[in-house]
């Protein structure tokens, strides 16, 4: 499937699909070092997201439009901090794909954009335990990879994949942003659930475009 | 919940800023604004609590609503948020605000419950937006602070008893003994830094400013204790008199 509108449609409905099925797994990660909201959250919000969706008329014209309205139902619905800090990274990458398909680099765009939305929000830096230690490498990998000559889907699979390996790094980390800073050297030894949730979705992208 | 609001009285003075309480929880924000609104009853104040049906979190349509409500009559107004996604959410409402709002609404960066008694005391008194949020932010820095932002007169300087004095160098000084049997609390203190803020003039009682209620609440002042109020500035023998005029009717709770 080349990157347009119904790649963007997609990767909605399986991103909604893999946070329900992953909800009870978010909710034990964020109960280790959170508030044990984070699941029950983000599945609320893709919930809204998948009813506004089907409640459309007429398919949106452009990427952007979908990410819009992924980023503007999740600040709305989710009611903790991945409200906002999603919500922010959706509307910047929306602002960036303002077209009905994207190449290479403007897969790259999105990612970056979303990334740079996380940061601005959450003002986290790599490396604090936090969802900013998967987008990071998520989006140097898709520069990588665009810049090998990699294709719209090869760029998607790459970033995916670091997105996982990044997550994984955040397990030894000690949480020095949000509700996980409080715990200080007691959150080391737990995966960070906006980390996962960020693999979970960056995985759909890189799903949807391979479907 | 956005619907929890004190001095919405439309008859209120509009002019004064209003303030927004963003909280988890809908009970934290309810109480922050009912301790706010007694000492600050002329001050619009909205509290935003928990989500939309109640359970602990944030809610930006919520926050949406108490901007565009605080911000009504041309009123301008400050934020104080609890926790992190609080500070976002608030944030995030703000971003995508338009330009009037953004212009009109401070999210300050502020201890919630203290940042909200200055912030509701000094927007009461009448100041400014960046007044008030000067007063919420510094706030945070009355527990260390409040005993030394001012040098106490040397006592030898003090005129005792019942007379007022202005001494070479300028400063009223009047000491009065408090009366009030729970001593200076935070009405009381709200009175003081209330009725203060009408003069032209920069008053300290034992060494803090009585602008500030924080300031005064910490000096822990039981009854019996010596209040020795020094006042400079164009207006400072009225302002040390109509001070020193509260104590000895013990502040109208006596």
């Amino acid at each position: 499937m080349s990157v347009d509108v119904a790649w963007a449609v997609e990767w909605v409905r399986r991103s909604a699909q893999t946070i329900a099925e992953h909800r009870d797994e978010l909710i034990e990660l964020d109960r280790q070092i959170g508030d044990g909201d984070h699941g029950e959250n983000l599945d609320r919000g893709f919930r809204a997201v998948v009813a506004k969706l089907d409640a459309l008329d007429e398919a949106p014209a452009q990427i952007g439009d979908v990410l819009k309205l992924v980023a503007t139902t999740l600040m709305s619905t989710v009611g903790g901090a991945a409200g906002p800090l999603y919500g922010t990274a959706y509307l910047r990458a929306a602002k960036a794909t303002a077209s009905a398909d994207l190449d290479s680099a403007g897969v790259v765009a999105l990612i970056e954009a979303a990334l740079d939305g996380i940061v601005a929000r959450g003002k986290a830096t790599a490396g604090e335990k936090t969802m900013v230690d998967a987008w990071t490498p998520a989006a140097e990998a898709a520069v990588a990879a665009a810049d090998a000559g990699g294709s719209p889907a090869d760029v998607l699979a790459a970033a995916a994949k670091a997105a996982s390996v990044g997550a994984e790094s955040t397990i030894p980390l000690t949480a020095t942003k949000g509700r996980a800073s409080y715990l200080g050297e007691r959150s080391v030894g737990h995966l960070d659930p906006g980390a996962r949730s960020t693999e979970l979705l960056l995985a759909e992208a890189a799903a949807a475009a391979a479907a | 919940m956005s619907d929890d609001a004190t001095g919405v009285d439309p008859t209120g003075d509009a002019a004064r800023v209003s303030l927004v309480l963003v909280s988890h929880s809908r009970d934290l924000a309810r109480g922050a604004v009912e301790l706010a609104g007694q000492m600050a009853p002329g001050v619009r104040l909205i509290a935003v609590g928990g989500t939309p049906d109640g359970e602990l979190g944030t809610d930006f349509d919520g926050i949406e609503r108490a901007f565009a409500q605080a911000l009504e009559g041309s009123r301008s107004a400050v934020v104080l948020m609890d926790l992190g996604s609080a500070v976002l959410t608030a944030e995030s409402v703000l971003d995508l605000a338009d330009e009037a709002t953004q212009a009109r609404v401070k999210l300050a960066d502020a201890p919630f419950v203290e940042g909200a008694v200055a912030a509701a005391v000094t927007a009461h008194g009448g100041a400014d937006l960046d007044a008030v949020l000067a007063a919420a932010e510094g706030a945070g820095r009355m527990y260390d602070g409040a005993r030394g932002e001012v040098a106490p007169a040397a006592d030898a300087n003090v005129t005792e008893g019942a007379g007022d004095a202005v001494a070479d160098d300028g400063v009223v000084r009047v000491t009065r003994t408090l009366l009030n049997p729970m001593g200076l609390h935070a009405r009381p203190a709200a009175v003081v830094s209330r009725m203060l803020a009408g003069y032209d003039a920069k008053v300290t009682v034992n060494g803090v400013s009585a602008a500030s209620v924080l300031a005064l609440m910490k000096l822990g002042a039981t009854q019996g204790t010596e209040l020795r109020i020094e006042a400079v500035g164009p207006q400072a023998a009225e302002a040390a008199q109509v001070f020193a005029t509260e104590v000895e009717r013990g502040f109208g709770e006596i």
